[in-house]
């Protein structure tokens, strides 16, 4: 299978996560027991149904959730 | 809760919606948190409180300046002190503010970076932005090459591509093209948009949960296997 990144990752953009999701408020609202969770080695997902789904589409609370997961397993500046 | 579950598209055909959050139970407050909401609330440490508050947002907020700092090259390191500390301002006001909303599902230093790091990644947002044009219109699709494909997988995405294109011009409201264009196509942070178009970051989200439910829709009653072209 020859790889088209450009082309997947354009896709995935344009139509989204296929799975139920929720929106930027509830990802919000949701995020840090949800980041707990996995820090913790816990259904995370199962948990907070949709979250993951949000992250795969909305870069913002993407990059939002990466950070608080950094913050909160390492916590030291880079 | 600002909840955006519910909506349809108008007149065109309704699509799935965003599902609604789970509500959790409430869970007793550890120690560390039951300290940090006494001290806020209280008159004699309040103060004191707000400090160390202060001084936790801080760091977080630095935290996630240094984070960003390779992707801001023009900002200079007293720019982005000014940055971390204008946020953990702001998150400060929003934790007072939202204090009676802290449930207890995480430990209230983790509800609290959170304000922080919002404050701080939007600002930086803000400061990548600040005077750019937001583009609106699709800018080209011959990004997508089609080079060192078989002749059948070249027709398959020359189908693809065509008919999302049109669909994206069809099928979707003008409103709902803009912002999937913008956010989608054109790399447009969402809150960058929404503050261009005056509305609010769940608002755009909608919009684009919307129209990307039709696009699917659209291309599924079309029979174009998705599965082969989106990532893993």
């Amino acid at each position: 299978m020859i790889e088209r990144p450009d082309l997947k990752q354009t896709l995935g953009r344009l139509l989204g996560p296929a799975e139920p999701e929720v929106g930027c408020d509830a990802c919000f609202e949701e995020l840090d027991r949800y980041v707990e969770l996995e820090l913790a080695g816990k259904d995370a997902d199962t948990a907070v149904p949709g979250l993951r789904a949000h992250l795969a589409g909305c870069p913002a609370c993407r990059e939002e959730h990466d950070s608080l997961l950094a913050l909160i397993a390492g916590g030291q500046l880079p | 809760m600002s909840v955006l579950d519910t909506a349809t598209v108008g007149v065109m055909e309704p699509v799935a919606p965003l599902i609604a959050p789970t509500r959790t139970t409430l869970s007793p407050l550890d120690a560390e948190s039951q300290e940090w909401l006494r001290t806020l609330r209280a008159g004699d440490t309040r103060e004191e409180a707000i400090a160390r508050l202060h001084a936790l947002l801080l760091r977080a907020a630095r935290f996630e300046v240094a984070r960003r700092r390779p992707t801001l090259p023009h900002l200079r390191g007293n720019d982005l002190d000014d940055i971390a500390n204008e946020a953990a301002d702001d998150a400060l006001m929003s934790v007072l503010r939202r204090l009676d909303d802290f449930r207890g599902a995480s430990r209230f230093t983790t509800w609290v970076y959170k304000f922080a790091l919002l404050e701080a990644s939007a600002k930086l947002r803000k400061r990548a932005w600040q005077g750019r044009e937001v583009p609106l219109e699709p800018e080209s699709w011959d990004v997508f090459s089609s080079v060192g494909l078989e002749p059948d997988a070249q027709a398959e995405q020359s189908e693809l591509l065509v008919t999302l294109q049109n669909a994206i011009a069809e099928v979707l409201t003008p409103h709902q093209r803009s912002v999937l264009t913008a956010l989608a196509l054109n790399g447009v942070p969402i809150d960058i948009l929404a503050e261009r178009l005056n509305t609010n970051r769940g608002a755009l989200y909608k919009t684009l949960h919307d129209a990307r439910r039709k696009l699917r829709k659209h291309l599924d009653e079309r029979g174009l296997a998705l599965d082969n072209w989106l990532e893993d």
